[in-house]
């Protein structure tokens, strides 16, 4: 079952301090995704990878094509939506639509971590859940067990994460992405700063999350990691898809 | 469902004249009209809040947010003049029209204002607690024990030592005084606050914990909020969606962080890109 379309997909950038100057972030990207799928996206550093994950999850406004979620495929955890069309284009639907999605079936994650201000780790992860309506004890000890799996020494969970090392906040982030348990997740190099051993636990998570039938796009920079989790290869070069390919075919290279 | 929503709102301070809306805002450059002298506060404002959603409004110092936001609360300045229609699910007609008796029962159980300045919103003689009773008993409470527990609930849910709740709000720090304003703000389940830049007056140290705490039980209560701040940091904390204001008028609106990161009109790109 199809889980996304993207179709047609193009972002171009007005930017008026620089005398309005048009950027070319994306440019006409079209690819499916099943469900449960795990879609890795390479390309070299400003070929358009974060673009694409941040106009499927609308912080960017596509400026053409259309993103088609479709939510037969899905199990719909929002009980008030069920008058709505079973899928939905995500590139042109209302604010309110998207909030709606990003609470209930679309997860995100950058390589930065949003922490907010002298709120420790555990409770930057257990929020989201809480949003939903998780109770507080539970959300946290679900919080806890989601960090003691990527290894985030225990000493530190109820610290403020605005002093951690790059990967002990990649951790957090992680962790804070995959608490909610969305149906769509969208990972944006979410291992980069890990050590191998913890790069492992997240691949192990990661697959855990895949056997939920959870749909994941993602970008990464380490061949190994996308070789362990990825069942297909997106390509992107200079915002244009150069093709998408079984991750057997993908040799580590962005190949023309 | 939206709770609230705004067409056409309108505040001039002045006489006003036949050509005030086409002489400011964005293309004019200004909100003063230059043929009467009049100041177009807000203009041609649209908008809507959905039931426990939190909406943002940014802009500069007389941008017009503080304008817009006083309307969606209430709030009434003798000097100006302001048309528009303004509906709220629990009210049948323009909230913009409503007599002084609605006014004060909207007030009371539905909408609340926290003030950005604490003096506006607080008697620093009154005890903590006495603040927050206050509100109960101007909406009709009058049990003694019923006040009490609730105070200190809100006090529990707000985050300040119950044990001060019987002393005067003028011993209280700066961030336990917005706790009070919040408090207050909540007491009698109101559908919509309104917070005027809720991070005035505060140590930075401080200013992330009252947010934290405020959006905590913002969606714990789900209370649909609308939060004025010059500060993108504040609103990027708090708001689900966000308005952007610039001389009078919403020159950008959006999801929060689709405006932050991907801003359209040329002012909001100056503005986050101005953030230090």
């Amino acid at each position: 079952m199809t889980a996304l379309t993207v179709d047609g997909l193009s972002k171009t950038f007005d930017m008026h301090v620089l005398g309005d100057t048009q950027v070319v972030g994306l440019d006409d990207v079209s690819f499916d995704v099943r469900e449960g799928e795990f879609l890795a996206v390479v390309g070299a550093s400003g070929s358009g990878k974060s673009s694409l994950l941040k106009c499927l999850y609308r912080t960017y406004d596509p400026t053409g094509g259309r993103v088609v979620y479709h939510r037969n495929a899905l199990v719909d955890s929002s009980s008030d939506n069920s008058s709505d069309n079973s899928s939905v284009d995500l590139a042109s639907c209302d604010d309110q639509t998207v909030i709606g999605l990003r609470n209930t079936a679309i997860g995100y994650t950058s390589q930065f971590l949003d922490e907010i201000p002298r709120v420790p780790a555990v409770d930057v992860v257990s929020r989201p859940l809480r949003e939903q309506g998780v109770p507080a004890e539970e959300a946290r000890q679900r919080a806890r067990e989601l960090l003691s799996r990527l290894r985030l020494p225990e000493e530190l969970w109820e610290a403020y994460p605005a002093t951690f090392s790059g990967g002990e906040r990649q951790r957090v982030n992680l962790a804070q992405a995959l608490a909610p348990k969305p149906d769509l997740l969208l990972l944006d190099e979410p291992t980069s700063a890990l050590d191998p051993d913890t790069r492992q636990a997240a691949i192990d998570l990661l697959r855990e999350y895949l056997d939920a039938d959870t749909t994941v796009i993602g970008v990464f920079h380490n061949t190994a990691v996308i070789e362990a989790v990825a069942d297909r290869v997106v390509m992107l070069e200079d915002g244009q898809l150069q093709g998408v390919v079984p991750v057997d075919d993908y040799d580590g290279e962005v190949v023309r | 469902m939206t709770l609230l929503s705004a067409t056409g709102l309108q505040t001039v301070y002045g006489e006003g004249c036949s050509r005030c809306i086409e002489s400011t805002g964005d293309r004019a450059g200004t909100n003063q009209c230059p043929h009467c002298g009049s100041v177009v506060a807000c203009a041609e404002a649209d908008l809507s809040v959905r039931e426990g959603e939190v909406l943002g409004i940014v802009g500069e110092s007389g941008s017009g947010k503080s304008s817009l936001a006083e309307q969606l609360a209430l709030e009434r300045d003798p000097d100006a003049t302001t048309t528009g229609m303004v509906d709220y699910d629990g009210y049948d007609g323009n909230l913009l029209a409503v007599d002084y008796e609605t006014r004060h029962d909207l007030r009371t159980s539905d909408i609340a204002l926290v003030h950005q300045h604490i003096r506006d919103g607080l008697n620093p003689e009154f005890t903590g607690g006495g603040n927050v009773a206050e509100k109960l008993l101007s909406a009709g409470w009058r049990s003694y024990e019923d006040v009490r527990d609730r105070v200190q609930e809100l006090f529990e849910a707000t985050e300040i030592p119950v044990d001060r709740m019987d002393d005067p709000t003028s011993t209280y720090s700066g961030g336990m005084q917005r706790r009070v304003q919040i408090a207050r703000a909540l007491a009698t389940d109101p559908e919509l606050v309104v917070l005027d830049e809720p991070t005035t007056g505060l140590d930075v140290s401080v200013q992330a914990r009252v947010l934290d705490m405020f959006r905590q039980v913002q969606r714990e209560e789900g209370v649909a909020c609308v939060v004025v701040s010059h500060d993108l940091g504040v609103v990027r904390l708090l708001a689900d969606r966000t308005l952007v204001m610039r001389h009078g008028r919403i020159v950008e609106s959006g999801l929060t962080d689709r405006v932050m990161e991907d801003p359209h009109h040329e002012y909001t790109q100056t503005l986050i890109n101005s953030v230090i």
